[in-house]
């Protein structure tokens, strides 16, 4: 098969595959269906809380996955060690633009069981290695929501004020995030913590010297497993392209550790997402870790592609003069030699490189 | 080079004056033509005026680097953008606003006529009051009249149409200011740049 007719999409997931089983990871293939329960029970899981449902023969009511991962972690069954899959599937959700149902089209990994230092630092590491398979210029930004979490917790400033902060934070809105903290009256030293968390930003030794007074606490923990982190990924290939950005935030309820987003330069949105997320795995009543990541296949499509301005390369116009056997001896012939022809009795609405007419008596 | 959206009208052309004297000139925006675009590769900026509510749309979708949108349109679409600074100019506020001597006693569900669905649907969640949202696009300010509505929520400047027709503000919902917006990715990759903008046009506003 020639690669040549892979899109470029097709072609990263590709190559996806290839590097993630290069670490050992195992091919995950799910159903297309889960029981909708899942769903329900970890609603915030999900961004969004679109699900198209449907009754099962027995009555079951079932629901198109919109989420991969909660499906890994249900079916998952613990053994020693961990279990490191990879998948390459599409989920369902309600698009944030046209709030219709969309098929989109992930690739990623997940990671389950007796996580450590070094796990964390190789998915970290593989999705620096995905971002590097879709472009040379990307840059993958690191948060930690431990940090977020021991720093709003011992401000103490009650679930409003956190959502709303939370928000501010992902909008690198600093002004508004200044008047939230006068208006709930933290004090300077809490709001100097908070506007230092927004205001982070950049290459990490440097950003990670801004965090450290801030992190006081228990987020001094938190600080110091983001710190050994970043030395490890210091090391790797890519050390010039992770960064410290506070505006990652996932749900605190199933994150508590790393979490990160990575961006392509050409496409307007993150490509990939992910982070360590034992609470989860807690409210599912499992005593584990998991950390992973998913890569929005949907959005390379197109990426770098110039677009097709030939339908074909050769146009083979016959009628019903033609005979047949001739016909079948001249796509051959054309196709052998490396073409793309398209056998039609009009030209009408398409687009061709060359003409060959074998209508009439032009044989 | 950084793509600047700016919303066409007379917001758009103040904010020009401002990115103008921060360095960011391109003397071709005022000349009189049709034309949408203008760009100074030497000061490495590039202008575009877009419907004021499409701001957001051009900047989430990275077309533009960074645009100047209302607070209103931030808080009806809730784009997925970074909101940089407040320009503190085009100052108003969404308010609602009802017949004068209007009293709700919260007894049966308010009828709430306005534009903006989803900021209205927010404030009142917020307030766990009931309501039945009617959703207008233009001379709002009659509804309460003809009795469609019992209050609108809508941008309120000076309060002189809510006056001619015999309305008055009741609660307001929250300040309306231009904002600069900045696509997420465009960020990522031109930080320098756009800070560098940030600073000069904030230092000029304070």
């Amino acid at each position: 098969m020639s690669v040549g007719v892979l899109k470029g999409e097709e072609k990263i997931a590709f190559e996806l595959r290839s590097l993630y089983k290069k670490y050992g990871y195992q091919p995950y293939k799910m159903s297309k269906f889960e029981e909708y329960d899942l769903y329900v029970n970890n609603k915030e899981f999900l961004l969004g809380d679109g699900v198209i449902t449907f009754n099962d023969t027995d009555g079951r009511l079932l629901a198109l996955k919109p989420d991969v991962t909660l499906s890994i972690i249900k079916n998952s069954v613990a053994t020693a060690g961990k279990r490191k899959v990879y998948y390459n599937e599409n989920v369902y959700r309600i698009s944030g633009e046209t709030k219709q149902f969309k098929e989109i089209a992930q690739a990623g990994l997940e990671c389950v069981g007796d996580i450590d230092e070094y796990d964390v630092f190789e998915t970290v590491y593989l999705a620096a290695a995905s971002l590097a398979a879709i472009s040379d210029n990307f840059v993958l930004d690191l948060s930690h929501a431990g940090i977020l979490s021991a720093t709003l917790e011992e401000i103490g400033a009650g679930g409003d004020f956190d959502k709303a902060y939370l928000r501010l934070l992902s909008e690198k809105n600093r002004h508004e995030a200044a008047a939230l903290c006068e208006k709930y009256a933290l004090s300077c030293e809490e709001k100097e913590r908070l506007l230092t968390l927004l205001s982070v930003q950049g290459e990490a030794g440097k950003a990670l010297e801004k965090l450290r007074p801030v992190c006081q606490g228990k987020a001094k923990e938190a600080f110091a497993r983001l710190e050994r982190l970043c030395k490890l990924l210091g090391v790797t290939e890519y050390a010039d392209k992770f960064r410290i950005d506070f505006s990652v935030v996932n749900n605190r309820n199933y994150y508590d550790d790393v979490v990160f987003k990575g961006f392509v330069d050409g496409i307007y949105e993150g490509v990939l997402s992910g982070g360590r997320y034992d609470l989860l795995l807690r409210r599912m009543g499992k005593d584990e870790g998991a950390i992973g990541f998913a890569v929005n296949l949907d959005l390379l499509e197109g990426f770098k592609e110039t677009r097709h301005r030939k339908d074909v390369d050769i146009l083979l116009l016959y009628d019903e003069n033609t005979p047949t056997l001739q016909l079948v001896r001249a796509v051959n012939a054309l196709v052998k030699k490396g073409n793309s022809v398209s056998a039609q009795k009009t030209a009408d609405g398409i687009r061709y490189k060359e003409l060959v007419d074998m209508t009439g008596d032009k044989l | 080079m950084i793509n600047v959206a700016l919303p066409k009208g007379r917001l758009g052309e103040k904010i020009y004056d401002v990115f103008e004297k921060a360095g960011y000139e391109c003397p071709s925006i005022k000349e009189t033509s049709r034309k949408l675009l203008f760009e100074n590769a030497e000061k490495g900026v590039r202008y575009f005026w877009v419907k004021p509510s499409d701001v957001a749309i051009y900047v989430e979708r990275g077309a533009a680097d960074i645009g100047v949108c209302g607070k209103d349109i931030l808080e009806e679409y809730s784009p997925a953008v970074y909101e940089l600074c407040d320009l503190k100019t085009g100052n108003c506020r969404m308010a609602v606003a009802a017949k004068k001597g209007f009293y709700d006693d919260g007894n049966r569900t308010l009828k709430v006529a306005t534009k903006f669905v989803n900021a209205t649907k927010r404030y009142y969640a917020e307030k766990s009051r009931e309501i039945d949202i009617i959703r207008l696009n233009g001379s709002i300010e009659v509804a309460p009249t003809l009795g469609l509505a019992d209050v609108i929520v809508d941008i309120v400047e000076t309060g002189t149409t809510l006056k001619e027709n015999n309305l008055e503000v009741i609660e307001t919902v929250f300040p309306i200011s231009a904002r600069l917006i900045a696509n997420k990715a465009s960020f990522k990759f031109k930080t320098q740049e756009i800070e560098n903008l940030v600073e000069k046009v904030t230092a000029l506003l304070d």
